[in-house]
């Protein structure tokens, strides 16, 4: 009972960023239940396998608890228990407010989620929302949303955004006024950095959604006419609004990752980060440039010409930066002597699949290509192979680097290969077929094709790939529970690693540092490991 | 020995599935492997997109070779070896030389992508309207398609009919677009890309199919339970067949006097509150115009094919074909069923 | 600001970060400044869209009185702050309540308007696009004005019981930084509901 109350009423950044993680990865498995589901279903053309009304809730499930309950909340949960520790501080910079996002974030989650047992009842998916992730208006209105499955999404996701906000606010306040003596902005870690970037983006980007969510809510509740077209409204501005928060936030969601990446590589590599500064001016970059490309989701909604045009050029604009980006890890990497633990491992495989996903990405960047392949298939691989083979893949990076700082003890070796393999052939059997369908024509957010169009293989290729993706997640869930009781213990830094939170224990104290340190460098630990050659005479 | 190749496995699987992705556009000239292979196009604004995308999917394939190479050459080249000591490799924190070099080359790439996209945009978007044009408004309802002809002065329902068109003298299809309740968008690849029908939203699109032939496509905006079969069928026809065609449609409906208790129940069972039968007092709006249903070859927007047995089961209940449809389960007896069943088959 | 020193690397100078309670203020006013920029937006595009129903030219008249009294708060925040930096704890408690109490008038203010709108003109949320956005736009500051007066009126009692000291003047800076932000929202929002609206 101590314990629970330790847990519930703890303000540790360490704890609730644990807590974060864990609430994130049930989601996940939840997500990945919804999607095999989904793809059982779209392995053959004309299934019954789920009624149209159960894959329309799910699809729609699947993609909000992705977005917000999974990768916000564990990224958030890395933030959270690593940036503090990496800038030489006791805690975030409100705690008591840290915890508070994370309970009213995770209220959000189950509030979505008490929707599946309302209406028809579980075995239905309930009165679970139907109106995609991005539920446009006037889908939404109360004329063709009767019911309320659509306030069960707009409401969690309010609550979400509130703790978003809020996190975002404290983690802003922790990387600009917690830094321990020495630790210049130009001296603090990527993931300082790349938190910083997060921080900022979800300011600007979660509000416009509130903004919106608001004015639904007033139209469904309050006789409203924002989005209602009978009283002269306009849906595209739904769109506008969405987009606006919509784009961003999968910067907000890859950006953290590139910091996972930036720690991670280096110190696999043996080499320093290179191009620190171009890092960071990138990062800052993607997230300016990022706020402008938000009409490319809507290409197809008959925005005059010299529109789409600007938002073809912001949008291939904003690869610019992340190029820079995949160019820097590749010269750390040069000249390196890298070694493949299942971090690196993870690394690479982002490393590759990113660089496809941003060259698919330029393809839905083209407006008129965008035309043909907008809203099919081919933009369903698209996200997912950012998401899936960028972000997750870091995510599993983070887990595998981090887990022996925060238990004092190493994961599997060998389950962490198989996991990787594994899931690797998985995430390629699902997503790289996946992309033909789009190019012959299937549109996504259905429940079932037509036979005879061409798309039958790929989706059944699709569908088995789901099963390894399965087995590697199973794999590396058995991993983190065995390794947290039995792993063979870490010591302080078994990486050999540079940053500050390898100076103190595994698992650190509570207070994190004895006494909190001083640094002269970006990587302090090379300092003290190597004081013949320290980083501080060439920065 | 298996170690290293094992290495390399991951990127020629990578590499392999990838190389196939980007060559589905040579293997899918024909027909035979998809009828809405946006690789297969058929009308000037279908043709544009694929000549931009192919400049562009050159240019990616380009980038994806030298980048990939780089990096597979980077994870086996520098890995560290069995017989390495422990020393560290020679630290390098940066060249200002290169991220000048791989900025500036990229940002010179995207103005060529740029410029390039803009011009289709413009020649799509802003194309002059030639004379001769067919007109048709398109409506968007959940889940099928109404098409008007003003010109003509007819209403029909999901099965597109438009004249054939060629280069020296185009004859094309201007298409506005409008909803009658949520957003649809009208997708059929090999004739353009897709464009959105928004409620309070009008847009227009063009379409010149150089071949005869039918062509399909379905919905592309999600839009409600039935979304997935709210599909598409356009016949492009030769002049005289399309003239034909205009003219039947032109005509009121049938009346053959031996169904006359399947058209009285027609009416007495309110059909006629959502349908409209031209020529009779049926002047619904809601759901599909039947004047002519026995000239299409779908019931349903495509869901199923119009023939007598679906089509009397469609009328007992289009659940059974398209759950979550918005025509509700008539109320009829097997003997009412049979007589409306006969009545439709005769609205040729 | 707050400043440690650094006994070691003493050569280095005075450790100067900016403070936690700022930055954390500063980022809650740029995401509502974000929040309310959409709303403005949506005001803005639906200036002359209704269909039918009252526009802004024939039913609103400009609150005046309040604005001044809402503005005027702003300065008298100032020197409120002013004062309790320099310990001058009767003059902050004067300058704090008379900041309470123009907030305060700003909101009936407000209150009176809709009720004249709302039961004399039969001018609703519900009446047309006018409608729907003034309220929502109007309605949401006045919100953001009611948090910021609880603020004030905890703080009133706190000095009022004898607690509030000089040291406490940062925290109250923290809290006039999101009453100004509150008063430069309404600039613009005064600006496009009774200037370009009208």
């Amino acid at each position: 009972m101590q314990v629970v109350y330790e847990w519930l009423g703890t303000a540790d950044h360490k704890k609730i960023g644990l807590m974060y993680i864990v609430y994130a990865l049930l989601f996940l498995v939840i997500m990945g239940i919804e999607a095999i589901l989904m793809r059982i279903q779209l392995a053959h053309p004309n299934s019954t396998f789920l009624s149209p009304q159960v894959f329309n809730r799910l699809f729609t499930m699947h993609g909000t608890t992705g977005v917000f309950f999974v990768a916000m909340p564990i990224l958030f949960g890395f933030a959270n228990y690593v940036v503090p520790l990496m800038i030489g501080a006791r805690d975030m910079a409100f705690p008591r407010l840290n915890a508070f996002s994370f309970w009213v974030t995770a209220f959000g989650g189950f509030l979505l989620y008490a929707s599946f047992f309302t209406a028809g009842g579980f075995s239905q998916a309930g009165g679970a929302p139907d109106v995609g992730w991005f539920a446009y208006a006037p889908l939404t209105s109360p004329a063709f949303s009767p019911g309320h499955s659509t306030d069960y999404w707009t409401l969690s996701l309010l609550l979400a955004g509130v703790g978003s906000i809020a996190g975002a606010a404290n983690i802003i306040a922790t990387v600009l006024g917690m830094r321990c003596p020495g630790m210049t902005l130009g001296r603090m870690p990527l993931m300082a950095w790349m938190s910083l970037v997060m921080g900022g983006l979800i300011l600007v980007t979660i509000s416009p959604l509130t903004a919106a969510q608001l004015m639904l809510m007033v139209d469904r509740y309050m006789g409203g006419h924002f989005f209602d077209t009978a009283a002269g409204g306009s849906v595209v501005m739904w769109m506008h609004f969405f987009w606006i928060f919509g784009h961003p936030e999968v910067y907000v969601l890859i950006i953290p990752c590139f910091g996972f990446v930036s720690e991670i590589v280096p110190v696999f590599a043996r080499k320093a980060m290179f191009g620190y500064p171009a890092m960071v001016a990138a990062s800052v970059g993607i997230g300016f440039v990022s706020l402008g490309v938000w009409a490319h989701h809507m290409y197809t909604v008959g925005l005059p010409s010299y529109g789409n045009a600007f938002f073809v050029l912001t949008t291939m604009l904003v690869a610019v930066p992340t190029g820079i980006k995949i160019f820097n890890w590749l010269a750390t990497m040069w000249g390196g002597k890298i070694r493949f633990a299942t971090p690196m491992l993870f690394c690479t495989g982002f490393l590759f699949q990113f660089l496809v996903a941003g060259l698919t990405g330029i393809m839905l960047a083209t407006a008129p290509f965008d035309w043909q392949l907008g809203n099919s298939y081919f933009v369903v691989a698209h996200f997912h192979y950012v998401i899936v083979g960028g972000i997750l893949f870091t995510i599993f990076a983070a887990f595998y680097y981090w887990f022996p700082k925060v238990s004092g003890r190493m994961m599997n070796e060998t389950l962490g290969k198989w996991h990787f393999w594994i899931f690797l052939i998985g995430f390629h059997l699902t997503f790289d077929p996946m992309h033909i369908p789009g190019l012959l024509g299937m549109p996504r957010r259905v429940y079932t094709y037509e036979a005879g169009r061409g798309w039958d293989t790929a989706n059944m290729i699709s569908s088995v790939g789901a099963i390894f993706q399965v087995v590697g997640i199973l794999i590396f869930v058995y991993n983190l529970l065995s390794s947290f009781f039995v792993g063979p213990e870490s010591g302080n830094d078994p990486w050999d690693a540079w940053t500050l939170e390898w100076a103190t224990t595994s698992p650190p104290p509570e207070y994190n540092f004895a006494t909190i340190p001083e640094v002269k460098s970006r990587r302090p630990l090379w300092d003290i490991k190597h004081p013949e050659d320290p980083d501080w005479k060439y920065e | 020995m298996l170690r290293e190749a094992l290495r390399f496995k991951r990127l020629y699987l990578a590499g392999a599935v990838l190389l196939t992705i980007l060559a589905t556009p040579l293997f899918a000239q024909s027909n035979g492997v998809s009828p809405t292979n946006i690789f297969a196009p058929d009308s000037t604004p279908a043709h544009s997109i694929f000549r931009l995308s192919i400049f562009e999917l050159e240019v990616e394939g380009a980038i994806f070779v030298v980048v990939f190479s780089l990096l597979a050459y980077a994870v086996t080249k520098f890995r560290q070896r069995r017989k390495d000591d422990d020393t560290e490799p020679p630290q390098v924190y940066g060249s200002n030389q290169m991220e000048i070099a791989w900025t500036v080359l990229p940002v010179l790439i995207v103005v060529v992508l740029f410029l390039t996209t803009a011009q289709v945009i413009h020649r799509v978007q802003d194309a002059r309207r030639p004379a001769g044009t067919t007109e048709v408004t398109v409506v968007a309802h959940q889940f099928w398609w109404e098409y008007r002809y003003p010109q003509y002065g007819f209403v029909t329902a999901n099965e597109l009919h438009v004249p054939v068109s060629d280069l020296q003298t185009p004859t094309p299809t201007y298409l506005g677009l409008l909803s009658a309740d949520v957003d649809h968008s009208f997708w059929v690849p090999r004739l353009a890309g897709k464009t959105d029908l928004i409620p309070n939203h009008p847009n227009t699109m063009w379409i010149d199919p150089q071949e005869t032939g039918i062509f399909l496509g379905q919905c592309s905006q999600y839009c409600g339970t039935q979304h997935a079969k709210m599909l598409q069928r356009v016949y492009v026809q030769t002049k005289d067949d399309f003239d034909k065609w205009v003219h039947a449609q032109q005509q009121p409906a049938v009346v053959d006097p031996s169904v006359a208790a399947g058209g009285a129940l027609f009416i007495a069972k309110a059909c006629f509150a959502c349908h409209t039968v031209r020529g009779t007092p049926a002047m619904g709006v809601v759901g599909p115009d039947l004047t002519h249903l026995m000239s299409r070859d779908t019931i349903g927007s495509g869901a199923v094919p119009n023939t007598p047995e679906n089509l009397r089961n469609w009328v007992h209940d289009p659940a059974i074909f398209k759950p979550g449809t918005l025509m509700p389960k008539p109320d009829l007896t097997d003997a009412e069923l049979a007589q409306i069943t006969a009545y439709l088959s005769t609205l040729r | 600001m707050s400043a440690t020193h650094s006994a070691i690397a003493a050569n280095e100078g005075t450790w100067q970060i900016p403070s936690r309670g700022r930055v954390g203020m500063i980022s809650l006013i740029i995401a509502e400044s974000a929040i309310f920029a959409i709303f403005i937006a949506a005001y803005i595009f639906y200036i002359g869209k209704s269909l039918n129903g009252p526009t802004p030219g024939q039913i609103l008249s400009v609150p005046v009185i309040a604005t001044i009294c809402l503005l005027s708060s702003s300065f008298t925040m100032h020197w409120a702050v002013g004062a309790l930096r320099k310990g001058k704890i009767a003059s902050f408690n004067v300058f704090w309540l008379i900041t309470l109490v123009l907030g305060a008038i700003f909101l009936g203010g407000t209150a009176r308007e809709w009720h004249h709108l709302i039961y004399e003109e039969g001018f609703t949320i519900q009446t047309n696009l006018f409608g729907t956005t003034y309220y929502s736009l109007v309605g949401l500051h006045a919100s953001h004005v009611a948090v910021g007066l609880i603020g004030l009126l905890t703080v009133a009692v706190a000095s009022l019981m004898g607690k509030v000291k000089s040291e406490h003047s940062e925290r109250c800076e923290v809290l006039a930084l999101y009453w100004h932000f509150v008063d430069s929202i309404w600039v613009v929002v005064f600006t496009v509901v009774y200037g370009l609206g009208r």
